[in-house]
């Protein structure tokens, strides 16, 4: 049975205005009663905290005041005519009255007004029992239209170009709710008014919002009071019975949502405004890209065959578990206790992680665990806590709207982090100063209303000497923080560090031909960056996926440290995670070195509170890291795998590589929803559950702990911690958590950093960033505030060292890749979801130069070869490449992006250096033309 | 002395065929090999009397007016251009024009006398002594000035000028920069208006020299004058004045050799009444939407770009010279009550001796028309006045006697508004006038608050059904009821002051169909 999270109980009071930042508390009196509160709130806000209700349309405490609905009109005493409480700031002493005669005769006509324009049609309206102007009009008791509506909103602009939602004039307030929220959350500016007076109707920039500056988020649809924008879904099934709260499958942002569901079916879901890491806010993905969760290609029953060129067997649970446990205790006994291992799902939650890492340690009595994170952020985990001691990010989201610098390397925040990346562009146009290091122009450096930015369009593969020569001109400028580092850092580290790195080959003149940088764009970043009052660091996969990430990793955190821009808000070192629980799959012990909160495996002492809590015996050596467990399967030494939840066949680098591998296994157990490329060679598949099938936890980029509620019953029959159960109590080694929060009430046991996490203190608080311990009992929103986690700072010498995938005259250009806004990863969800509207293939950018050079037109199907392979793809010239490099996502399998991306991986933690591969771009015409 | 003909230059001579009159003159002029100098002058504001040409010579100063293309050989031919006076339309000397000669010219004195981008004329006249006068006090001092002449908002809402500048004065930008603005507002929209426009085609540098005290009263070193989209006359001489001031050390970095700066800055707008709203305006020169903002935040505090700005109008500024010329005190000692200083009135439609004049607060609306309109230009008696543009309020005769001064006519429901006043004759039909009160609400509001957007519509749709005789009573009471939360309920004066015309419209209708019904009435009973 589904224990639904009632809402009701604690239903959010829009309380109409922002809050205040003051913590001054003013005394004000309403109607005739004293209360008080924070300076700067408004009238309508004031009210409201102290429980007194102001009716409101064009008001809501997401977006500032406005003040065009004049409902909330009140009196104050001394004061002219009736103000309106959403604009007017209260002030000490202030007399205010809410509700008289007059102001309620005013509000009913302003609520007569406002539906003389409206139609009329409640009981046939989406938003039945839902709208705000229904809600204060049945308030304000209004009985009768005493105007003629011979004129009203026409629906000459109606608006359904986009999948997800549509625009209705003739339900539209003029409230302009959607255009501020498009503005102010979002960013995006895509919507305005038009026309004056009573022809004033919503438009976007462009014919309909489909062709628009739109990206979807939503925000519009969510903050309209009417159902003027509403969601496609809700205008089709009608209004929802239930709301549960749970938390965004998607990316490492953890947006909370709540998921509108009528009939086991989802309806919709809406970002909530509790959730702490979204503010209310959401992307195309989360907001919308449901669909597939429900999809027909889903798996539903349990499969088995004896070898991948057999068709599949469906089977009862029973069978398949067994069978797979006695084929990867067959392998073992013919190969060896370690030739089996797993890979656990950042997917998935952090309770079904620690189960598959503790059923490899425990059942099979090894430590082969790796996890995807492997393929993305392990030099993140690896650098960090090379230097800070921690292998996390070390902000709060929120700690963005702090600062005054922001230096991005390596992401692109709008479309891969799109909630933090609006939080971001709402920072720069509050005025602070961006510098972006990327080999591409992008998006977030054309915002809107914001400074100039600086782009450093470094070449691929030059990231080190590129913050080497930053650190170089902050230390000749003398512009490092010499307290900081003599307060917070070792010295020994310090000095040697800095010898290093004053050394001439780091200077920005030295390194401006690995860089493509002009040594006067580097010094003036550096400035910028080390006179700043708050500089941030925000990076992603452009940072770790190279043969020198973890180097990088280390050289952001030395910068951070060299500037003293760590320990407060507005600050710090924040790699932006790329899956909803990478952070948490790391944190739950899926490296083959570490047990859970990144415990050596090695140290006797961490392992035998192991031993005592599962009551085993551990195996102290470091297990197989996944390329490892490729090179040995290839080998022979290495026969059984157990995937939870990833596409390794698509995700992982050279293809061919990974392909041979697979098909070496004598045992392939697959856990996923869908029936993927890995699957493919599996021996056994698992239907997994999606996120919206099981309760748990999520833990998002800023080390957020985030609850996932189950919405629906498990479409297969078992959540994945069910699953692994079953398989490990099938192994021998029986496995009988009651649910996943005795599998929390472990965790919290055995990891220091998570001692006071509970599902009940996670109910209480919302959400709870780690460490939370009896030091942090809320837990800890910024790290390292006095003292770094492992005592004082280390920098560590990053000496650049050039990758070996070299272009020459064969392979003359270097293939970048990254993701779309619209599209997830490999596309297993967004693909089968109306998402590919947007991006419905992958498709080359190449700059015109280079595309001109080689005869390759705009649209025109290219041929892409590298050292491991070739593919095709569209090219589309774009100017925000630079020449010599091309860019294209791995979104769609057809487009076997990793065909061509190398075996070369990160020299620490084996991370492939997807963001570098020497390429030759051809006209797929003339390649035929030399075939024939 | 050499001869020198004026042929005005402005926008109601123009389109009255100046430029024609101007190029028969020239041709005459390089005909004959004359020793005479053409100049294309600013209009002195007497636009009844336009296109009035002007001749000096060693004995002074004539005119002649209205002259059409058509007068100009005839004129030639007596003797134009030795000033003689054998011509039907010869005025004499224009100082002595008893419409010109009564009137009190503090901001407007030098409108007309030359080419109104001459700076060396406009020195010799007295211009550059203000800016001068204010380089010698500090901000503060400049600020007590403006405060002790009591000088008031002439855009209509008549806030204390002096009040305001030392808002933006004491204002430390949020953004911690030292940027401050001053604005311009020459979005000059009322209708029977144009004092504006008359300044910026005659005499720009005063308005310049204003907004450079403005700079220095403030601290703002930067200023943008908002144009009006259809002054297009008015914007190209602002232009050069502000190319001539710029050569001339008045305007660009380091003021007269001060060491201050002020830059200026011209910006068009888009067609829109409301962007005469300053928040509004704020908004266009932002380059959005011209929607209004509310208050607080006052612009003064956070304005343009959110920094602390001074929003006047063009008539404000212009009379900023004069103030820091000759004193505080000598500005102050014009007007009435809390009315100081001249107020530039615009006579306007159905009148026969249309055009501006500037006369200390306190005439009475009566006086004005009787002493400078002349009558109607159709010849019929003058039924109403409306004052204040299209949001004042229509005044029937029996309210003639209020003395043109804030006070007193807002105690009467009346505005001053903008200065400008017209008249409507015994045709006008009140209903109609009513119905177009609200009908321009609808055309100009921004479309932002519901009472104004909405409102508008319903109240035309309402007055509609009054003129077709439909529920008129129950709609009268309606339309009652809507006005009282338009005027209540608006977040600017665009819906809150459009009861105003249509309310005082409606009133006069009913009292006219009162006394049509009661004659009708006697009639019948006569027969």
């Amino acid at each position: 049975m589904i224990n639904y999270f009632d809402p009701r109980q604690q239903k959010h009071t829009d309380l109409g205005t922002p809050a205040s930042l003051s913590e001054t508390l003013i005394k004000i009196e309403i109607n005739g009663q004293q209360f008080s509160a924070p300076e700067g709130s408004s009238i309508m806000r004031a009210a409201l905290i102290n429980g007194v209700k102001i009716p409101k349309l064009c008001a809501t405490d997401t977006l500032e005041a406005f003040g065009s609905c004049r409902l909330c009109a009140v009196k104050v005493e001394g004061r002219r005519g009736l103000p309106a409480s959403c604009t007017t700031p209260i002030e000490s002493g202030m007399k205010i009255t809410t509700a008289d005669n007059e102001i309620n005769k005013f509000r009913k006509n302003i609520l007569e007004l406002t539906i003389s324009d409206h139609c009329m049609d409640c009981l046939i309206c989406p938003a039945n029992g839902n709208c705000e102007l229904q809600d204060e009009a049945a308030t304000a008791g209004i009985r009768t239209i005493r105007y003629a509506q011979d004129k009203s909103q026409s629906s000459d602009t109606a608006d359904s170009s986009n999948p997800y939602f549509s625009f209705d004039p003739t339900k539209c307030i003029v409230c302009s709710r959607c255009v501020r929220a498009c503005d102010e959350i979002q960013g995006s500016f895509a919507l305005t008014m038009v026309s004056r007076g009573f022809d004033t109707t919503l438009v976007s920039g462009a014919d309909d919002i489909m062709s628009s500056e739109c990206v979807s988020c939503g925000a519009c649809v969510k903050a309209c009071p009417t159902s003027a924008l509403s969601e496609k879904s809700l205008i089709e099934m009608g209004t929802p019975e239930k709301r549960v709260e749970t938390t965004c499958g998607y990316c490492g942002v953890g947006c909370s949502l709540a998921v509108d569901v009528k009939d086991n079916e989802i309806v919709r879901m809406v970002p909530t405004n509790d959730g702490a890491a979204n503010s209310g806010h959401s992307c195309v993905k989360g907001r919308f890209g449901f669909e597939y969760a429900t999809h027909s290609d889903r798996v539903t029953s349990p499969r088995i065959r004896d070898s991948i060129d057999q068709p599949w067997q469906e089977v009862s649970w029973d069978e398949a578990i067994t069978f797979a446990a006695k084929r990867l205790k067959q392998t073992q006994q013919r190969y060896g206790q370690e030739s089996v291992g797993v890979i656990t799902s950042s997917r998935c939650t952090n309770e079904e992680t620690y189960l598959v890492q503790k059923l490899v340690r425990a059942a099979l009595g090894n430590n082969n665990t790796d996890t995807c994170a492997r393929v993305c952020h392990s030099p993140t985990g690896y650098g960090l806590k090379q230097t800070l001691g921690e292998s996390a990010g070390t902000q709060t989201f929120e700690s963005v709207l702090d600062a005054d610098v922001i230096l991005v390397i390596g992401a692109n925040p709008t479309d891969a982090h799109p909630v933090f990346g609006s939080l971001l562009r709402k920072r720069l146009r509050q005025g602070a100063k961006l510098i972006v290091a990327d080999p591409i122009e992008i998006d977030i450096l054309k915002s809107v209303n914001t400074l100039p930015s600086i782009h450093l369009p470094l070449k691929p593969g030059s990231n080190v000497a590129f913050i080497n020569a930053m650190a170089y001109t902050i230390l000749i400028e003398g512009l490092e923080d010499k307290l900081f580092i003599e307060k917070r850092c070792e010295p020994e580290n310090y000095a040697i560090w800095k010898q290093f790195i004053l050394e001439d080959r780091n200077s920005p003149e030295a390194v401006e031909s690995f860089t493509g940088l002009s040594a006067s764009l580097i010094k003036q970043a550096a400035r910028q960056y080390a006179q700043g009052q708050n500089a941030a660091i925000y990076y992603g996969l452009g940072v770790t996926e190279h043969s020198q990430g973890s180097t990088m990793v280390m050289g952001i955190a030395n910068l951070a440290m060299l500037t003293g821009n760590i320990g407060r808000s507005g600050v710090g070192v924040n790699p932006l995670r790329g899956q909803n629980n990478v952070q948490g799959s790391c944190d739950m012990g899926s490296f083959p070195h570490e047990l859970p909160g990144y415990q050596s495996v090695e140290d006797d002492n961490i392992r035998r509170s192991f031993e005592q809590m599962w009551g085993v015996k551990l195996n102290p050596e470091p297990g197989l890291r996944i390329p490892n467990m490729f090179d040995a399967a290839i080998e022979g030494s290495f026969k059984g795998l157990y995937v939870q939840g990833e596409d390794i066949a698509q995700s992982d680098p050279n293809t061919k590589h990974v392909l041979k591998a697979l098909s070496s296994l004598d045992c392939l157990i697959v856990q996923d929803i869908f029936d993927s490329e890995t699957a493919k060679f599996a021996h056994v598949l698992l239907p997994g559950s999606s996120f919206l099938e099981k309760n748990g936890t999520f833990t998002n980029a800023e080390r957020r702990i985030n609850q996932v509620r189950k919405v629906i019953e498990p479409i297969a029959g078992l959540a994945d911690w069910e699953i692994t159960m079953a398989l490990s109590t099938a192994l021998g080694y029986p496995m009988n958590y009651e649910s996943p929060e005795s599998i929390m009430e472990e965790i919290s046991q055995l990891i220091p950093s998570f001692e006071g996490v509970s599902f009940d203190k996670l109910e209480q608080l919302g959400s709870i960033q780690w460490p939370c311990n009896s030091e942090h009992p809320d837990g800890t929103p910024i790290m390292h505030a006095d003292t770094f986690s492992c005592g004082l700072g280390k920098f560590q010498t990053t000496e650049y060292v050039p990758t070996t995938e070299k272009v020459n005259s064969r392979f003359p250009l270097i293939l970048t890749t990254g993701r779309t806004l619209t599209q997830y990863n490999v596309g297993t969800q967004t693909r089968r979801t109306k998402n590919s509207v947007w991006h419905d293939k992958d498709v080359l950018e190449i700059h015109p130069f280079d595309a001109n050079e080689r005869c390759i037109a705009h649209e025109s199907k290219v041929v892409i070869e590298s050292r491991s392979g070739q593919i095709s793809l569209v090219a589309r010239h774009s100017t925000r490449m630079q020449p010599g490099v091309v860019y294209t996502t791995f979104h769609h399998p057809v487009s076997g992006t990793n065909i061509i991306t190398t075996s070369n991986c990160d020299w620490a933690t084996s991370c492939p250096e997807y963001k570098v591969t020497a390429v030759q771009v051809k006209p797929e015409s003339s390649q035929q033309a030399v075939k024939e | 002395m050499n001869i020198k003909v004026f042929v005005p230059q402005d926008s109601t001579a123009l389109s009255l065929g100046a430029d024609q009159i101007a190029r028969d003159i020239s041709r005459h002029i390089d005909q004959h090999n004359l020793n005479v100098e053409l100049i294309r002058n600013g209009s002195r504001g007497l636009f009844w009397l336009e296109t009035m040409i002007e001749v000096s010579n060693s004995n002074g100063r004539v005119a002649y007016g209205p002259v059409s293309p058509e007068d100009v050989p005839s004129l030639l031919a007596s003797g134009l251009l030795d000033a003689s006076p054998d011509h039907a339309l010869f005025l004499g000397d224009p100082e002595l024009i008893p419409y010109l000669k009564n009137q009190q010219r503090l901001t407007f004195a030098r409108a007309g006398l030359a080419d109104p981008v001459d700076i060396m004329a406009y020195r010799n006249k007295g211009g550059f002594s203000g800016v001068e006068k204010a380089l010698q006090l500090t901000s503060q001092q400049i600020v007590d000035e403006v405060k002790t002449s009591g000088l008031r908002g002439r855009g209509g809402a008549a806030f204390p000028t002096g009040i305001k500048w030392q808002t933006v004065l004491d204002a430390t930008p949020i953004d911690n920069s030292k940027q401050k603005y001053i604005i311009c507002n020459a979005d000059e929209g009322d209708s029977g208006t144009f004092a504006d426009r008359l300044l910026l085609e005659s005499d720009p540098f005063t308005l310049i020299e204003g907004m450079c005290i403005a700079g220095l009263a403030t601290e703002a070193t930067k200023g943008f004058i908002y144009v009006r989209s259809e002054y297009q006359q008015a914007q190209e001489k602002l232009e050069s004045a502000i190319e001539i001031a710029t050569q001339h050390g008045l305007l660009g970095n380091n003021i007269l050799q001060s060491g201050r700066h002020f830059h200026l800055e011209i910006r068009r707008g888009a067609g829109a009444y409301i962007c005469g709203e300053e928040t509004a305006l704020i908004e266009s020169l932002e380059g959005k939407r011209g929607l209004v903002r509310v208050k607080p935040p006052l612009p003064a505090l956070e304005g343009l770009f959110q920094r602390p700005t001074a929003v006047n109008n063009v008539l404000t500024l212009a009379a900023i010279p004069y103030i820091l010329s000759q004193g505080a005190r000598a500005y102050a000692k014009f007007g009435a009550g809390k009315s100081q200083g001249t107020q530039p009135f615009q006579l306007a439609g159905n009148i026969k001796q249309g055009g501006l004049i500037e006369l200390a607060f306190g005439i009475t609306l009566k006086q004005l028309i009787d002493q400078y309109g002349g009558g109607s230009l159709s010849g019929k008696a003058i039924k109403v006045l409306q004052v204040g543009g299209p949001l004042g309020t229509y005044l029937a005769s029996d309210q003639w006697d209020i003395p043109l001064e804030y006070e007193a006519m807002s105690e009467q429901g009346a505005v001053l508004g903008h200065g400008g006043i017209v008249a409507f004759d015994s045709e006008v039909k009140m209903i109609e006038q009513a119905t177009f009160g609200m009908e321009f609400c609808v055309q100009e509001s921004c479309g932002k608050c519901t009472p104004c957007r909405i409102g508008s519509q319903r109240g035309k749709d309402l007055l509609v059904d009054i003129s077709d005789s439909q529920n008129v009573q129950q709609n009268i009471e309606l339309l009652e009821d809507l006005c009282d939360t338009m005027a209540v309920g608006s977040l600017c004066a665009m819906g809150g002051m459009t009861p105003n015309p249509v309310l005082s419209a409606l009133k006069i209708h009913q009292h006219d169909s009162l006394n049509q019904a009661s004659n009708t009435h006697s009639e019948n009973g006569d027969f």
